[in-house]
């Protein structure tokens, strides 16, 4: 049996990718991607965690961030395409209308 | 064996996550993204979740990730972007958080894998898909409503915020939208 501390350390890894995508890239698209990334890593800690306490729920919450993470998808696409259509970018440093 | 397997999903999970982040063209990371899911619910087959490994292959890789490609092509980007000013500060925050996680794991030791006596089991008498269903039309079936009223109003949000303005003397680039599910 694999010890939980293996899958906590990889989805911390996987986590701290995600942040750094976050905190570090420009194009708009991939911040979100990075979003997916921690999401799947908070996944994989709750399945690991439901596994080793052979308790359900984690499992059942999983589905739960399953279903946020579409809906945030479909709006955060929604969202991108119509800051397209008014600046003609998705560099998030030439969007600076709430700077100042 | 056992090991094994959770070294190669595990080993291709975190280089493709990395990809994610460094590459370049939007297209490259949405694949490498492509790649981390399928090896993800690999990791849930080992996990013995084989509902959830179906459901992420089903609702991650055939429709987020498709929606993603769709609006990435639909944009038609210039690779011009580059890392972000700010990113010293990134760097110094992803050190710090890798040093307290290596601190607190070398100070608390390895955790010996605990077995509690949880109320349902996922390996009982039912099957996986089945353990997950019971719970989920029980004791989660408000969660479960609020999940459907949630998928509801990201249809309409997207719907709203995508469609071109009618009569609006902004550029038309006739971009249509498409929707998960």
């Amino acid at each position: 049996m694999i010890p939980l501390s293996y899958y906590l350390i990889l989805s911390g890894i996987v986590f701290l990718t995600g942040v750094v995508g976050v905190l570090l890239r420009r194009n708009i698209i991939i911040i979100l991607l990075s979003v997916e990334l921690m999401l799947n890593a908070t996944n994989i800690n709750f399945v690991a965690f439901s596994q080793y306490f052979h308790d359900v729920a984690g499992q059942v919450f999983v589905f739960f961030a399953l279903t946020v993470a579409a809906a945030e998808v479909a709006v955060g696409l929604a969202i991108i395409i119509a800051l397209y259509r008014a600046k003609s970018t998705i560099n998030i440093d030439e969007l600076q209308l709430l700077k100042w | 064996m056992e090991l094994a397997f959770f070294i190669y999903f595990a080993g291709v999970i975190a280089a493709t996550s990395v990809l994610v982040v460094a590459t370049r063209n939007p297209i490259y990371s949405a694949i490498a993204l492509l790649i981390m899911f399928f090896h993800v619910a690999g990791l849930y087959v080992t996990l013995h979740a084989e509902f959830l490994a179906a459901v992420q292959i089903i609702v991650y890789a055939g429709a987020i990730l498709v929606l993603y490609l769709f609006v990435v092509m639909l944009l038609n980007l210039r690779q011009d972007d580059r890392y972000h000013r700010q990113w010293p500060i990134a760097a110094a925050v992803g050190v710090t958080l890798v040093v307290e996680a290596l601190i607190l794991t070398v100070m608390k030791g390895w955790t010996t894998p605990v077995v509690a006596a949880g109320t349902e089991t996922t390996v009982g008498g039912t099957s996986n898909a089945g353990a997950i269903g019971d719970v989920l039309y029980s004791t989660y079936l408000f969660p479960f409503e609020v999940a459907s009223l949630i998928l509801l109003v990201a249809t309409i949000g997207a719907i709203m915020l995508a469609k071109k303005d009618i009569g609006g003397d902004e550029p038309q680039i006739n971009i249509q939208h498409s929707e998960p599910q």
